[in-house]
């Protein structure tokens, strides 16, 4: 038989299983009577087995929160200025829906679902800044949110289902102030609740939902203020969410 | 989660693995991590739709890895083609000290031939993926495996400057 001779890239490859089997059999056969070259072979085959046996065992380790939240760190700079324009092309989008009351009310109603998720889509990425006020001062951050808005609001607490309050911050809204509190469970995953006074005391309404990309909303007026609960979870999780929000605010 | 999101999720675990043999430790690891999914986040559009997800991801580890070592100090950078810094310190009693070694062992090789024996011996990466996500010549995989190999094997084994140098075809 014609063989090749064996080359350092050869053992390499037997080192590490590549050969086709054909190959690797010559190698086995150079290496019976190449002793030296045999035990460098075996040590680096160790090699290969104690690097699997050093570190095999982080594939195994749950991924830190922060490799595995996306959303919280990683919504990119386009699609933020993406929902600025949104929101500010959304001034005119309610001026052309006014011919009717209903449907001007219908229309303001899903506006409101939308800008509280366009509010939604731009805060809870935030990591250093996702409120103005933080939970640690929430006595203040709700009187200084009550007063902007005119009624007395509440920040409900949702522990019970896992999420606890990160804070609150003070937006320009349609009519007036509005004001966002976001909610974080242990995964980093946020919730956020946007509340305005209610203009139009008659109108209470059940829950609704909406959906504007991946952000669902759930919302809903009682006589005094309208809520919409935002977040990116499935809509079951959501509507467990805005369930407890409801029961909380009206006990 | 789209579909992106998955096959990035999926190397995760790989790719802190890697890291962590590569960095030594386990915060510096994860930001190697998380520097490499960021970048792989907003270059998401150059990735070809069907193409091996994993390549990708480990060739941008690479490449944020050397953009650290480059703006590390000069002290902390020692980083030479084989040169005589090999002090071998004692041979191995124990399986586990055998393996603490290891790790200190890793240490002690060249960034640029630690890579490559990653990829190949823990990655399991064949040599052409290897010169790939490196973006060197193949040849210049083998040798740096060949040196990387030979290296290890001296500083666990105590065995001061055997075989060195092999030719390579």
């Amino acid at each position: 038989m014609n063989r090749l001779p064996v080359t350092e890239s050869d053992l390499h490859a037997y080192v590490d299983s590549t050969l086709p089997q054909a190959r690797g059999a010559e190698v086995e056969t150079y290496l019976a009577s190449h002793s030296e070259e045999a035990e460098r072979v075996a040590a680096y085959r160790q090699q290969n087995a104690a690097l699997h046996a050093l570190f095999d065992p982080v594939l195994d380790e749950a991924v830190p929160e922060r490799l595995r939240t996306r959303r919280a760190r990683w919504m990119k700079p386009p699609l933020r200025y993406a929902a600025v324009v949104a929101w500010v092309a959304l001034g005119g989008v309610v001026g052309w829906n006014l011919q009717a009351y209903t449907s001007a009310q219908r229309t303001e109603a899903s506006t409101w679902a939308r800008r509280a998720a366009i509010a939604h889509a731009i805060y809870s990425p935030e990591v250093r800044h996702p409120v103005e006020v933080g939970a640690d001062q929430e006595a203040h951050l709700v009187n200084w949110l009550s007063k902007r808005l005119g009624a007395q609001l509440r920040a409900p607490h949702l522990g019970g289902i896992g999420y606890t309050l990160v804070g609150g911050r003070l937006l320009p809204g349609e009519r007036g102030p509005v004001a966002q509190f976001m909610y974080q469970d242990a995964k980093g995953q946020r919730l956020t609740l946007y509340v305005r006074a209610n203009a139009d005391h008659a109108r209470e309404t059940y829950f609704q939902f909406a959906q504007e990309n991946k952000v669902g909303v759930f919302y809903w007026f009682d006589r005094r203020l309208g809520y919409a609960l935002s977040g990116e979870v499935d809509k079951d999780e959501l509507l467990r969410a805005a369930t407890a929000v409801h029961s909380q605010l009206n006990p | 989660m789209n579909e992106h999101e998955r096959l990035i999720e999926q190397q995760i675990p790989r790719l802190r693995r890697y890291a962590r043999a590569l960095t030594g430790e386990r915060a510096a690891a994860d930001d190697l991590v998380q520097d490499t999914l960021e970048r792989a986040w907003s270059k998401l559009h150059l990735w070809r739709h069907g193409s091996d997800m994993r390549a990708w991801l480990f060739t941008i580890m690479h490449n944020v890895f050397i953009n650290q070592v480059r703006g590390r100090t000069p002290e902390q950078a020692v980083s030479l083609e084989d040169g005589a810094l090999d002090l071998p310190d004692r041979a191995t009693q124990t399986d586990e000290l055998e393996i603490r070694d290891l790790d200190a062992a890793l240490r002690r090789l060249p960034d640029e031939q630690r890579e490559v024996l990653l990829l190949v011996a823990l990655e399991q990466s064949s040599y052409e993926e290897t010169a790939k996500a490196l973006g060197i010549p193949i040849g210049t995989v083998m040798s740096r495996l060949s040196r990387a190999r030979a290296r290890l094997h001296r500083i666990m084994t105590g065995s001061p400057g055997a075989a060195t140098l092999k030719v390579i075809k």
